[in-house]
């Protein structure tokens, strides 16, 4: 099988949209979360979300940087996020003047879990006030999942696979690593790769509250909302954005003299066939892709030093948290292991590219963010380095990143440094 | 210029993402502005909610530039 490394990182998220900017902001220890400010949330039952800030904020999103002024009227804001993200991967890769041939040879694999909320339900209302003949000719093509793949294809011309996953929560991950497979079985020797969401609206915010999977009792301190492990935690913070990265095949790289971030070495996955919601409550199926993951990079177990969790700040994480302990055994004791949701929220399907682009940066500066807000571990916790509060300096030999989500579906990679 | 064709290039501005000096009476949504046929249905929709007029879909058709709706507008509203 050929070798896969990633060369290009773009991020979008509520701590910033500059891959250097929000790492910065992750390590420091700062928090994304405020009061809902996209639309008036009064009446919800969560009040709170991690947005990606306006331009003028200094951690804030400028969509004219990299997105036509006619897309942006047309799509939903997951596909701008996914667009401005991936053109920052390819930048960062050094990708942007590629040949016709190579182009040939590069594709797109960036998916949502959702899709276009937002522009759903704004449009089903124009529908019901205004009548069929003021629907939007560009309302389908503007809320398509697959239309980050499709508008990052037309704009850098990459006539590669064109492929969009959605598995929910993780669909980041799913989506780097089915990638990884199509540059491994010599479909593409670029793949752009990634996940992107933006559901922060009125339907959004009170399906999942409805669900039961939202924080609620956090509405007055947005900052302390977001709180894996922690014994107070009450449900996940909604965040959104991007995270897409450049994967291409190891010997290409390494002849243009590119600059190679890591190797993406496992890709493990799973279904647990328990519930539509709730993790089975052994955590078999986070078990099962965690061990897939680690068997394929052929690393041992006491090799990975750092875990990106899932780590929502449900009563899913302690779930996850006895599966790594069941797997990892003695070797728990020395890795890290910290949910940067604490600092962002959750992505959904953008949160597996996000915290794979943190897993990798982690390697690159052999130091590992922290799980803020985690002031009372829950019980269960003990034995485990979680990370509370501040980031720690360490060597980070390997890493595993875990996504979890609705259905039951599961999807774990395994990086490393890379090596002849 | 008059109120109608001062509305129309603000709409047209707007959606098309072009600048304002480019649409001018004779340029043609398609060949000048960069519309593609689903940009016209946008534009055609925005016209009826601003003026209030309907523009049945043969008419639309014979919409090509900038003055064509004008024009169309001018004798059409109430």
């Amino acid at each position: 099988m050929r070798r896969v490394v990633v060369t290009g990182l773009g991020l979008v998220t509520p701590l910033g949209a500059e891959v250097e900017l929000v790492w910065a902001n992750i390590l420091a220890g700062k928090s994304g979360a405020t009061r809902i400010t996209r639309f008036d949330a009064s009446d919800q039952k969560c009040q709170i979300a991690c947005e990606v800030k306006p331009a003028d904020h200094p951690y804030g999103f400028d969509p004219d940087k990299r997105v036509d002024h006619k897309v942006q009227r047309q799509v939903d804001p997951f596909i701008i996020y996914g667009i401005d993200a991936a053109g920052q991967a390819l930048e960062d890769a050094g990708l942007t003047e590629m040949t016709e041939q190579e182009r040939f040879r590069a594709g797109c694999s960036i998916g949502s879990g959702i899709g276009g909320l937002p522009g759903i339900e704004s449009e089903s209302l124009v529908l019901a006030e205004k009548g069929p003949k003021r629907v939007s000719p560009h309302f389908v093509h503007g809320r398509l999942i697959n239309l980050i793949s499709g508008q990052v294809s037309i704009k850098y011309g990459l006539m590669g696979p064109n492929h969009a996953v959605v598995t929910a929560c993780s669909t980041g991950a799913h989506s780097i690593g089915d990638a990884a497979r199509m540059i491994a079985l010599d479909d593409a020797d670029v793949m752009l790769a990634g996940g992107s969401e933006s559901t922060v609206c009125p339907i959004g915010i009170a399906g999942f509250a409805a669900a039961r999977a939202l924080n609620s009792s956090f509405n007055d301190r947005p900052e302390q909302a977001s709180r894996p492990y922690d014994r107070d935690r009450d449900g996940f913070v909604m965040g959104e954005g991007a995270g897409v990265v450049v994967l291409e095949e190891y010997e290409r790289a390494k002849a243009r003299g590119a600059k190679i971030y890591c190797e993406v070495v496992g890709y493990g996955l799973s279904g647990d066939a328990y519930h539509v919601t709730a993790p089975e409550p052994e955590g078999s199926g986070a078990y099962r892709s965690m061990e897939m993951a680690i068997k394929k990079s052929g690393l041992a177990l006491s090799d990975i030093d750092y875990i990106n969790a899932h780590g929502t700040s449900t009563m899913a994480d302690m779930i996850e948290l006895s599966a790594v302990k069941r797997l990892f055994g003695d070797a728990v004791g020395g890795l890290s292991m910290s949910s940067t949701k604490s600092a962002i929220g959750h992505l959904l399907g953008g949160a597996g590219a996000v915290e794979s682009i943190f897993c990798i940066l982690a390697m690159r500066d052999q130091i590992v963010p922290p799980t803020l807000n985690l002031d009372n571990p829950s019980e269960g916790a003990e034995g485990v380095d979680l990370v509370p509060h501040v980031a720690k300096k360490r060597e980070v030999r390997a890493v595993l990143n875990n996504s979890f989500g609705f259905g039951g579906t599961n999807a774990s990679l395994v990086m490393v440094p890379v090596r002849d | 210029m008059s109120d109608t064709a001062e509305r129309v290039k603000k709409i047209v501005v707007e959606h098309l993402g072009v600048e304002a000096e480019k649409v001018t009476e004779d340029a043609s949504f398609i060949d000048d502005l960069g519309a593609d046929s689903l940009d016209i249905v946008e534009l055609v929709m925005a016209f009826e909610e601003e003026f209030g007029v309907e523009i049945p879909d043969d008419a639309a058709e014979k919409i090509g530039t900038v003055k064509d709706a004008i024009t169309y507008i001018d004798s059409n509203k109430a």
